[in-house]
């Protein structure tokens, strides 16, 4: 508990009856990077402004370094919370120049005026803006109102870094580029951050940890490796990444779908009567003819019902033989096979994720 | 996303010190707003003598034939102008907007002239203009025909009517234009690609989607119409006629019978009320433009020969509200005696100088109407920004309710707002008939519709994390508001307080019914002169009116862009 810095117990947020967020619980250790990720509505923005003092929690509470600072009964406002924020807009004030954006929180600080200039300066150098420190906002681009931002809210080292979304007004080339500078902007520091975003691509370039949230609740945190490979509900599965979602059966050692087998290799202990299976598109390999040696994989025979090319790979919806499920294949763009051809599709058992959560339908997915 | 967001509060407190703010905003709300409206009311169903209630009052201002007859005629006097307004906006509008008719900026420009004349000096130019046989339309006419008589009547319905028209389309031009501005050329293309020519897809297509606007545009100029005074006083008091205004007066002439008055402004009140809430239906339930709204390229339309003939047509209409009036209401101010023509031994500049330092009262009239209408626009920027600001950030319960205070005032005309003032602060404790204090009071509340609807798109135009950008690097409210929202807000505000001093400088309805011997304004002076039949002197102060009103926007054009008075206001 001690080495945490910020710690979310049970937090909720209702309006009236109707809940915006529940019963969220999450640690953070001390410089650790963890995203909220989530479909909108789901409760992620909430939570931010509860973390950041804009809004009170109706139930549950939060600490920064053991201490509470919000609960139903006591809020510390913004000002005091010694942290810092990233908005959706930037929030970049126009009034001031950019020297005099970054220099806000510093000066409310009480810090000397040469030690102010010194700080500023120093973070203008690491986000490249040097030479635009007198400059108005309305004369930057999009990208460098970002990087004021993040100077901005670096600049008073807090002992939290909040980010809303900050990278959706940006287009996808930037996009990808500010999100490997957020990235190392969060190395060189080490600043405690909780980044809010819908984006699963920002939120696995960026993060330690990833929050998945659904309804406002969370779904699971984890790694992102853990949380492509291993997804413990159908929503993670899902929402992290195309996968195909077959319901199944274990059966002995083997997993019985409807019109095929697969021997259960990575299966969890115990008995799953009909449990959901979770089958990423890219981990099948499709063959013109069946393999000869099947080594630690399997495959089953299909028919190709439907395909498109997207340029970076092929997307196939096959169909196995004797059954009715459309399982989605990608494969490298060479691998061409055409519509009503027969393939067989090889898949390694060790790559079937079972989901061990409640089988409940998928109904956040579309959201 | 959320439903409704909370309010922030210092729970470390054992009450909020807000709470005294909100007390305060409540309260001036209650002396500017809710007392006066609930007086006008409670006087019109009281005796005078005994207090009891009564409906005697209501039975006295309706009991003569010539008090109904007054009725009518303002509801007559309304659909004409409106008519009229739109025969004159509309296509004025469109060609503005939508056409490639030349002279558009000099068409913006005089119809801003338009916007920006008071309509008392604008009837006062047609009286000028055509009065009958000494009016200068009416000598043209007898000189080029050899007539023995006049045309034109200005005393009559009819001028009225027209005049009154000339002065209020303006208004219903900004309507227009705002919503012709909205409709993105792809909906007129895609009439085009259709087979519909130029002439067709305006009918069916472009004035369509801009109805809702039009029509609530319509209804406005309608009830601005039937609430006017100055010009009624003007003109319709010599044609031997009445509409509701000059009725009012009659009721205020000595003795004062404000009961009877109230009870006869009742109804008025309750016709723009429910009028309004039509007028918001309109706007509210077809919002084509609203939904189809932004985006979209806008590329005007060629229209050929016909753009002379827009251009011919938008100068005649203009020719009739600005320049003419403009031209011998100039010569009068500059003359001896206006009906000697325009001749260089006729010119003088005394009617200034004489009213700056030898009228008794005129010089003061001047000062008057500035102060009390900088004061006003203060007192209306300042509240409105205030409700305006703890409404947009939830800071108190019940903003709402202030919200809608503020806005009420709108649907009550001058008129019945001045009846409803005196009912409420002219008998005694307070006492405060004929005061610069109760001309402040109700000037503010006039205006304090417009101070508040553009404080609050002042307030909405700031993102509010510009603010939460602050607190969240540790400056409290009240630092953010003075760092950031003060400085973001400042052009907007100057430009929301411009908006509420000049049409407080020249408000004569409420002030006709309020000022005392110490306290005329400019606009209460114009009327006494006419009524002397000073016209020289009456020019002049109009100009010197004119000439503070030009010198002020142009200072804030100059501060605020081109177009900040067209623009509309909601």
């Amino acid at each position: 508990m001690t080495d945490n810095k910020l710690t979310l117990v049970g937090l909720g947020k209702s309006y009236g009856r109707v809940p915006a967020v529940e019963d969220v619980s999450l640690s953070l250790r001390s410089g650790e990077f963890v995203s909220l990720l989530g479909p909108s509505g789901c409760g992620k923005t909430t939570t931010l402004r509860m973390l950041a003092g804009f809004m009170k929690p109706t139930a549950g509470r939060i600490e920064v370094n053991g201490v509470t600072i919000s609960s139903p009964t006591n809020v510390v406002p913004p000002e005091r919370r010694g942290m810092s924020m990233i908005f959706q807009s930037y929030a970049i004030w126009p009034n001031m120049t950019v020297g005099q954006n970054v220099a806000f929180g510093l000066k409310l600080r009480k810090i000397s005026s040469a030690d102010v200039t010194e700080r500023v300066n120093r973070i203008l150098d690491t986000v490249q803006l040097r030479h635009l420190k007198d400059r108005y906002p309305a004369e930057l681009s999009g990208g460098q109102q970002q990087r004021v931002a993040l100077a901005r809210a670096i600049v008073i080292e807090p002992e939290v870094l909040l980010l809303d979304e900050p990278l959706s007004n940006l287009d996808a080339n930037l996009r990808e580029e500010m999100r490997s500078e957020i990235r190392r902007l969060h190395d060189a520091f080490k600043i405690t951050t909780v980044y809010v975003t819908h984006d699963q691509s920002e939120a696995m370039v960026t993060s330690d940890r990833i929050v998945v949230m659904n309804r406002g609740r969370i779904e699971q945190v984890d790694d992102p490796v853990s949380l492509y490979r291993r997804p413990k509900t159908r929503f993670v599965a899902g929402f992290i990444g195309r996968t195909n979602l077959l319901d199944g059966k274990r059966d002995g050692n083997r997993i019985v779908f409807p019109g095929f087998d697969v021997p259960a290799a990575n299966a969890p202990a115990g008995d799953m009567p009909g449990a959901s299976f979770s089958v990423r598109p890219q981990t099948i390999v499709l063959h013109a003819a069946p393999p000869a040696d099947r080594g630690r994989t399997w495959w089953v025979a299909g028919k190709i019902e439907e395909r498109a090319y997207l340029g970076e790979y092929w997307e196939y919806v096959v169909r196995p033989a004797g059954s009715d499920l459309r399982i989605r294949v990608s494969t490298p763009p060479n691998d061409m096979h055409e519509v009503t051809e027969d393939v067989w599709m090889e898949i390694d058992p060790a790559r079937i994720a079972p989901i061990p959560g409640p089988n409940v339908a998928p109904e956040g997915e579309v959201q | 996303m959320s439903v409704t967001l909370p309010k922030i509060r210092r729970s470390s407190l054992p009450f909020d010190p807000l709470i005294i703010l909100w007390v305060m905003l409540a309260a001036a709300l209650v002396i500017l707003v809710v007392n006066p409206l609930f007086r006008l009311v409670q006087t019109s169903l009281q005796d005078t003598d005994t207090g009891a209630y009564t409906l005697v009052n209501y039975v006295t201002a309706f009991s003569k034939p010539r008090y109904i007859t007054a009725m009518l005629n303002s509801l007559r006097l309304g659909a004409g102008v409106t008519v009229l307004c739109l025969l004159f906006a509309v296509p004025i509008a469109w060609a503005v907007s939508r056409t490639d008719m030349p002279g558009k900026g000099l068409i913006r420009f005089l119809v801003l002239g338009a916007f920006v004349t008071p309509p008392y000096l604008g009837a006062i130019g047609w009286i000028l203009l055509a009065g009958p046989n000494s009016g200068w339309l009416n000598r043209v006419w007898m000189s080029l025909t050899g007539a023995q008589e006049g045309l034109f009547n200005i005393y009559s319905f009819e001028g009225l009517t027209f005049n009154i028209a000339i002065y209020s389309f303006p208004y219903l031009f900004i309507f227009t234009t705002a919503a012709l501005d909205l409709v993105s050329s792809e909906m007129e293309d895609a009439a085009n690609i259709l087979g519909a020519g130029i002439l067709r897809t305006t009918l069916r297509v472009t004035l369509p989607m801009a109805l809702p606007a039009i029509l609530g545009g319509a209804v406005v100029t309608f009830l601005e119409a039937i609430a006017l005074f100055g010009s009624p006083a003007l003109i319709a008091i010599p044609a031997r006629f009445n509409v509701v205004t000059t009725q009012l007066l009659q009721f205020f002439s000595q003795p004062i019978r404000a009961e009877v008055a109230a009870a006869y402004a009742v109804p008025l009140l309750l016709i723009t009320v429910v009028m309004f809430g039509l007028q918001r239906q309109l706007v509210r339930r077809r919002g084509f433009v609203a939904l189809t709204g932004k985006g979209g390229e806008r590329r005007i339309m060629e229209i050929g020969p016909w753009r002379w003939v827009m251009f011919g047509y938008a100068m005649f209409i203009l020719t009739l509200s600005v320049l003419l009036p403009y031209i011998v209401l100039g010569q009068a101010a500059l003359s001896k005696a206006w009906g000697r023509g325009f001749s260089l031994d006729n010119m003088t500049l005394h009617n200034f100088t004489y009213l700056l330092f030898e009228h008794d009262t005129a010089a003061k009239s001047v000062v008057n109407s500035f102060t009390y209408a900088a004061a006003a626009a203060s007192i209306a920027i300042v509240l409105g920004l205030s409700i305006a600001y703890i409404a947009s950030r939830r800071l108190l319960p019940f903003a709402g309710i202030l919200s809608f205070l503020c806005m009420a005032p709108f649907v009550v005309p001058g008129i019945v707002l001045a009846i409803a003032f005196y009912a409420a602060y002219a008998p005694p404790p307070f006492a405060l008939y004929g005061t610069a204090t109760i001309l402040i009071l109700a000037f503010a509340t006039r205006f304090l519709p417009i101070g508040f609807a553009n404080a609050d798109a002042a307030i909405r135009a700031i993102n509010p994390e510009m603010e939460e950008a602050v607190r969240i690097l540790g400056g409290g409210r009240l630092h953010a508001i003075r760092k950031v929202i003060a400085p973001l807000m400042k052009r907007n505000l100057i430009g929301a307080w411009l908006l509420v001093f000049i049409p407080a400088t020249r408000e004569l309805s409420t002030a006709m019914f309020l000022y005392g011997p110490k306290t005329r304004t400019m606009s209460v002076m114009l009327m006494d002169m006419s009524e002397e039949g000073n016209f020289e002197s009456l020019a002049a102060l109009g100009f010197l009116l004119l000439a503070a009103t030009l010198i002020i926007v142009g200072f804030a054009t100059a501060l605020l862009g081109r177009d900040f008075m067209l623009r509309r206001g909601k």
